[in-house]
């Protein structure tokens, strides 16, 4: 079958796709003579890693641990409360319409009052990631929840099915996609929501450090800094990709 | 002569919405007899797939009385129905094998049993070989073929099938057609079809019940006099012609 040579000639696309950008940033600024302070060479760029000031293990330890950590709590509490929302349709019709007005609070707005609230640290950053990226999950499973076939219902009920096995036989395994298809979303969003938290306060992290940096003009760590979060959010994607291919039938997938 | 397997006397349904009476069903009154194929034909809105919804129990009826089972063939509302619809509706995450299975799973039955009449459930509706494979592998035919064997999977009586060759195209349908006669002869059940089409209801059925809309009537139960097994050959015969014509016209076609 050609379906594995196909899959490989992606891979090898996808990497080449890679591997052209870092030479097209290398011949801008090679060949355009940018200042080091501006855009540093992709080999600058690396050789930041080298500064042991900048403890780089520690604070994308530290980054890592928000996106997840946040990433984590969003998925549990979201997924748990659209479940609640499936089996007690009267918590939904009470709660969802606060949940759409409160998920239209600029949640960067919010980072200054969870500072007031909670301090610094790992803690509060990984409550900003959390409320950004905790909306589009229970959005999506509560949909995917409620998407069943009248007719299956019905072909259920006449064999006298109880609501626990239209629950774990239909919904739930039905809502897989849709869960994934959130979790997706929420993926971007929990990294975006870990850094924003750093930039507003913290003593830890890569977003802190970025600003660390900023002040010497290093802009060479700034990229690194830049690159690393970039990397964690792609093993955080392709972690959920990976469970989705294990869990989700091709044919169901949402992209 | 045997009791009937099911009695319809004078069994009406009324839907009310937004506060106005619409009459799906009046005063239907037919005896289906242990066995038999019976098919309910009429136009969009003649009620047939309410009257089947409250075979099946799934809701009520305001007048008459429905009654299934006799004392020869006792009926359990709870297990023996089995249903097959318009559309397959298999479970995208299941195997074949494992869609076939649902039924017995809700009712829990014995899986090692189960798993074994399914196989054989397969083989009888033709998809042998494909127990592992995924509904998305399989044609719409086929798909509905693993929906008629789930439907069969718990040993039901009374089989209701809701315009289940209505999504396919006329090939499939008419090959579906000779599949389903050849099932219900094999597996003895008593059917309940639901069809607009009156061709495929003179083919398959033992009775047809003849349905109209605007008002809501049962307007004929004509018993089809025509030998079994039937072959497509049958659609030439002299007596098929003169009851579908008999339908159409009951239907205000012709």
């Amino acid at each position: 079958m050609s379906g594995k040579s196909d899959a490989l000639h992606r891979y090898a696309l996808a990497v080449i796709s890679h591997l052209l950008l870092v030479v097209a940033w290398h011949l801008f600024v090679t060949l355009g003579k940018v200042p080091k302070f501006v855009m540093p060479s992709p080999y600058e760029t690396v050789h930041a890693l080298l500064v042991p000031n900048y403890r780089w293990l520690d604070n994308m330890a530290v980054t890592a641990s928000e996106i997840f950590g946040g990433y984590a709590l969003a998925v549990t509490v979201g997924v748990g409360l659209a479940m609640l929302f499936s089996w007690f349709r009267w918590l939904e019709m009470w709660l969802m319409p606060l949940l759409v007005s409160l998920n239209m609070i600029p949640k960067v707005a919010l980072g200054p009052l969870v500072i007031v609230w909670f301090s610094y640290g790992i803690g509060p950053n990984i409550l900003i990631a959390f409320s950004i990226c905790f909306f589009p999950i229970v959005l999506t499973t509560a949909r995917g929840l409620s998407e069943v076939e009248p007719d299956l219902l019905d072909l259920v009920r006449t064999l006298r099915g109880s609501r626990w096995q239209i629950f774990t036989k239909i919904q739930l395994p039905g809502a897989l996609p849709y869960i994934f298809s959130g979790m997706k979303v929420a993926a971007v969003l929990a990294v975006a929501g870990a850094i924003v938290g750093e930039f507003l306060g913290s003593e830890k992290g890569l977003g802190y450090l970025m600003l660390q940096v900023q002040v010497t003009l290093d802009t060479a760590a700034m990229f690194m800094a830049v690159i690393l979060i970039t990397m964690i959010g792609v093993v955080l994607y392709g972690l959920v990709l990976g469970l989705e291919r294990l869990l989700v039938v091709r044919d169901a997938r949402i992209s | 002569m045997t009791e009937p397997f099911i009695r319809l006397d004078g069994v009406s349904k009324t839907y009310r919405t937004r506060g106005k009476e619409f009459l799906a069903v009046s005063e239907a009154s037919f005896d289906v007899a242990p066995g038999e194929l019976v098919a309910l034909v009429g136009p969009s809105g003649c009620g047939k797939t309410t009257l089947l919804k409250a075979l099946a129990g799934l809701h009520g009826h305001d007048g008459g009385t429905l009654r299934i089972g006799s004392p020869e063939h006792p009926f359990d509302p709870a297990r023996d129905i089995g249903m097959v619809f318009q559309q397959p509706l298999l479970l995208k995450w299941r195997r074949i094998l494992d869609n076939v299975l649902l039924p017995a799973e809700i009712l829990g039955l014995p899986m090692t049993e189960s798993r074994g009449r399914a196989r054989d459930l397969l083989a009888l509706v033709g998809l042998t070989g494909f127990e592992d494979k995924y509904p998305y592998e399989l044609s719409g035919g086929m798909q509905q073929r693993a929906a008629i064997a789930r439907a069969l999977i718990h040993d039901p009586k009374l089989v209701l099938m809701d315009e289940p060759f209505g999504a396919l195209d006329a090939l499939t349908r008419d090959k579906m057609n000779l599949e389903l006669l050849r099932i219900w002869a094999q597996s003895r059940k008593t059917i309940v079809f639901v069809t607009h089409g009156i061709t495929e209801a003179v083919f398959l059925g033992t009775r047809v019940i003849v349905l109209t809309a605007g008002p809501a009537r049962m307007a004929d139960n004509i018993v089809i006099d025509l030998p079994h097994p039937r072959s497509f050959d049958l659609r030439t015969h002299e007596r098929f012609g003169d009851y579908t014509r008999r339908i159409y016209r009951l239907l205000g076609i012709e």
